[in-house]
């Protein structure tokens, strides 16, 4: 393989993969606040992409991507408050089939509301054929913009979890909610936060990546996929390492393009699922069992 | 040679060695108990026996065969049987139903037999109820045979348990703190159950918080502390044992 | 016991009946086709019933099975072999009968696999699959085999839209009928449509009576104490892992068995049967019949099925089943026929009424 077409393709996977590693650490974070899997989590960055691609017909680009991030964490909250909130120790299947349902209703309302069309928000900065010369390759600056804004999320996110005093409480909350709640956390708020903080990093990245990849109201279930690949290759509850399995799968998937026939991009990922599953069901990076007790 | 030989078993969990080097035997057709204070690691050492957790170190037989490292259903196929301290019963189904899935390991009925229920299916399924009701019989609950088992009350929820544990006919039962939240009463019948047992030619192991119940039944007696065997004896000796009295005593200052 | 469970086939098999000549009587008697659609979805029900009620696991590929089946029977029934007519053991498939000559619509003759060892090479090919899939995800919790179900399905339903042989986006059709007894095969001809009812109710029917013996023997015991303490299960002998397995094979298996005489009976197949929205269908019936239970499983499925073949819920059939699943979780998790929701539902109809209703909703569907 040629080197410039070597790099393309090491491009096109990062840009892929710090989506799925966006998606993984949402799910992540609502693992760590409640030990559920939230399947609707494909459904914040299509949210996020289409409602910023409405809301740019009659407001200036960066505006309309602020409000698109804001109404997807109030639907978020929303989800969290009307349907998790107030079930007292829900199982595990029920939790899977409540959001699945969620996931269902976001992506017909969806349907309804913007129809099958593919859209997408312009480049944030030039054209399609505007691109950048990198070390003899050329990439689109909103591949630069993709990977800008990931990865000032993950760095926030992180600082977040780690620096501030309500992020904090969140990991407090996360390591034992009775404790949490008896030191006067308030853990329900918490949680719900948790919805928040994952739906607008969905959001965003569902802004940023929408000029390369389009979005439709269907793409959520296969972005839930891979984010779930992601969260468990990297050992699920652990963001970072999701980040670096999130590349890692991006890198992957790329390359296999090369190899297999397009219709089978998103069979490679789910088959690393599967053999992640078989063979190191705590992840490439963490150590912990999988089952969690 | 002992029924069960445990000899120099360890088990770390993060920081916290819970058991350290512990060793003891059990005599077929004994009563044997493990008695320490709260966080000896008592209930450790009951899991690393009947397959819940793998040992890091130590070897485990019983009759003979090495049992450490298996997973508790390849115990309990080897005959060993146990109840759990916060009685674990299967919840939406009946009394004699938990006392029949017991009998799982003496019956063999499969997918394929189930579905058709073959005539000797049929006739399995009625030996089995007929042992199950026969166990609960024998330990007075065969009135409860109908009832939803986890809506009994305390100490006939003890009696299905262990029912359900001695259907499958074992050569041994582990009983983890079978006396917990009983009266003196009640404590004094299960101790007379134990023998019974015994007399049925089921070896006991039973781990124990409180002294009074295990003396009076015991063949022996071992002790531990912090993880780590101190005495093992008759209840005489132990009873008299100057570190077994300090441990005892030392957790009464607290 | 046993007499219980056949009374409730019989009463099963009478409501049918019924069901079958009201559709006649109203002058409907078309509705017997998606009836019988519906009797193969129930059957794909009902084994996820048993999955999900009896060994707790969630499986979100039970499309993918069914299209196994049903791709897997379609394929070899219309594969032509005559180009390999030479081939020796092409003519030993023959003489044994399990390879047949059969005119097809053109005029010409085909040299196909017949039907009854396409079923079975079909059924079977799904079970294989369903038992890689489960050995390493059953290990796991509930999130694990769910996701990985959704994987498998959707790998499933990739292949089958993406593959030339497998018809792409059209699917494949021209499926023979699935001969059987006295000239009756199942197939689409209206002549039979009667016949078929009576086929796929048939087999509905003796599925429900091995799966009720099955839940009330030693295995079905078994996965209830799995379900209900599972350490305790392991530790009174139960191979936990080995029966999750088992019954998601045989859960998978019937859902291929289905796609395989819906298959024959549609005449064809097309990669909508194998898509994800579908086996999420599958979970809706079985969380709104209730885990666990086999005839509420099966009536809701009938219904449901039934309803939404017909078009009742328009362009919203998806958002419907979404929100049935979202309803049924949050507010009555044990399905319709709990006594929970019942509670309620008598309450609020005494509030209505001051009088004291004796009426329970739908007691005349029996529990497990």
């Amino acid at each position: 393989m040629a080197g410039e077409l070597f790099f393309q393709y090491l491009i096109a996977g990062l840009t892929y993969g710090t989506i799925y590693a966006v998606v993984g650490m949402g799910f992540n974070i609502i693992y760590n606040a409640t030990g559920i899997i939230n399947f609707a989590q494909g459904e914040f960055v299509m949210l996020g992409g289409m409602t910023a691609v409405s809301l740019h017909a009659f407001l200036p680009l960066p505006l309309a991507i602020v409000v698109a991030v804001l109404v997807t964490m109030v639907v978020g909250a929303l989800i969290e408050v009307t349907f998790i909130r107030w079930l007292s120790r829900p199982s595990v299947l029920r939790m899977i089939i409540i959001t699945i349902g969620i996931s269902i209703l976001i992506r017909e309302a969806a349907l309804l509301l913007w129809g099958q069309d593919v859209r997408a928000l312009p480049y944030f900065t030039g054209n399609e054929i505007t691109s950048i010369a990198v070390g003899g390759a050329r990439i689109s600056p909103q591949v630069l913009w993709t990977l800008g804004a990931c990865a000032g999320l993950v760095v926030l996110v992180t600082a977040f979890f780690r620096f501030t005093m309500l992020g904090r409480q969140m990991r407090a909350c996360a390591a034992n909610r009775v404790a949490a709640s008896l030191c006067g956390l308030p853990t329900r708020n918490l949680i719900t936060l948790s919805f928040v903080l994952s739906a607008g990093m969905g959001a965003l990245a569902g802004c940023v990546v929408s000029p390369i990849t389009q979005t439709q109201y269907g793409i959520g279930t296969g972005l839930a996929i891979k984010g779930f690949t992601v969260a468990i290759l990297g050992g699920l509850g652990n963001s970072l390492a999701a980040v670096a399995a999130g590349l890692l799968l991006g890198i992957i998937e790329s390359f296999s393009v090369s190899l297999l026939p397009t219709a089978f991009k998103d069979a490679v990922s789910i088959a690393v699922l599967l053999a992640i599953l078989f063979a190191r069901p705590s992840g490439l990076f963490g150590a912990r069992a999988a089952t969690r007790p | 040679m002992a029924l069960l030989e445990v000899s120099g078993v360890s088990k770390r969990f993060g920081g916290v060695q819970a058991v350290d080097g512990v060793g003891f035997r059990v005599e077929q057709g004994m009563v044997k108990a493990v008695i320490g204070p709260n966080g000896a690691g008592k209930t450790t050492l009951f899991n690393l026996v009947s397959g819940f957790f793998a040992p890091d170190r130590g070897e485990i037989r019983f009759a003979g065969d090495p049992i450490q490292g298996r997973r508790p259903y390849q115990v309990a196929q080897k005959g060993i049987s146990r109840t759990f301290q916060n009685i674990k019963l299967f919840s939406g189904m009946t009394a004699l139903e938990n006392v029949m899935v017991g009998r799982h390991l003496r019956s063999r009925s499969g997918f394929v037999s189930g579905m058709l229920r073959l005539p000797w299916t049929r006739r399995e399924e009625a030996e089995v109820r007929e042992k199950s009701r026969e166990l609960m019989a024998f330990l007075g609950v065969e009135q409860l045979a109908d009832a939803e088992a986890t809506s009994l009350a305390y100490g006939q929820q003890r009696a299905v348990e262990l029912a359900r544990a001695l259907c499958s006919d074992p050569r041994m039962v582990l009983l983890d703190e079978p006396a917990a939240g009983l009266n003196m009463r009640e404590t004094a019948e299960l101790a007379k159950l134990i023998l019974r047992i015994r007399d049925r030619g089921i070896t006991v192991l039973l781990v124990e918080h409180d002294m009074s119940l295990v003396m009076g039944i015991s063949d022996e007696v071992a002790v531990l502390s912090y993880g780590q065997k101190i005495a093992d004896s008759d209840p005489r000796s132990v009873q008299r044992d100057p570190q077994v009295v300090k441990v005892y005593l030392g957790e009464e200052e607290c | 016991m046993r007499s219980v469970r056949l009374r409730q086939v019989a009463v099963f098999l009478v409501l049918a009946g019924a069901l079958q000549l009201g559709a006649i009587a109203v002058g409907k008697p078309f509705w017997q086709t998606q009836l019988t659609m519906s009797a193969y979805y129930a059957l794909v029900a009902v084994g996820l019933s048993l999955l999900m009620g009896y060994a707790g696991q969630i499986s979100l590929g039970h499309a993918g099975f069914f299209a196994v089946g049903g791709y897997g029977s379609a394929l070899l029934t219309t594969w032509d072999l005559s180009a390999h007519k030479a081939a020796g053991v092409l003519q030993a498939l023959q003489a044994m009968g399990a390879v047949v000559a059969r005119p097809d619509p053109f005029g010409g003759t085909v040299l196909t696999v017949h039907p009854w060892p396409a079923a079975v090479v079909a059924v079977l090919l799904a079970m294989a699959a369903a038992w890689l899939v489960g050995i390493p995800v059953l290990k796991l919790s509930g999130h694990y085999l769910a996701m990985a179900t959704l994987g498998v399905g959707t790998i499933i339903a990739a292949i089958a839209v993406g593959t030339q042989a497998l018809g792409a986006a059209d699917g494949i059709s021209g499926v023979p009928p699935l001969p059987l007894l006295l000239g009756v095969g199942v197939g689409g001809a209206t002549s039979q449509r009667v016949a078929n009812y009576w086929v796929a109710i048939g087999l509905l029917a003796v599925c429900m009576i091995l799966l009720l013996n099955l839940v009330d023997s030693r295995v079905g015991r078994a996965l209830r104490a799995i379900h209900g303490a599972e350490d305790a299960a392991d530790a009174m002998g139960v191979d936990t892992a080995r029966y999750k397995l088992h019954t998601f094979v045989v859960s998978a298996g019937l859902a291929a068995l289905a796609g395989v005489f819906l298959t024959h009976f549609n005449g064809g197949i097309g990669p909508s049967e194998a898509s994800i929205m579908k086996s999420v269908k599958y979970v809706a019936m079985v969380a709104v019949g209730g885990m666990g239970s086999l005839w509420g499983t099966l009536g809701v499925s009938l219904l449901l099925n039934f309803l939404s073949l017909r078009g009742y819920f328009g362009t919203l059939d998806d958002a419907v089943f979404g929100a049935i699943l979202i309803g049924i979780m949050l507010f009555s998790p044990d399905g319709i026929m709990s006594p929970d929701l019942r509670r309620i539902l008598v309450a609020g109809w005494r509030r209505l009424r001051p009088a004291p209703a004796s009426v329970e909703k739908g007691a005349s569907e029996e529990g497990r």
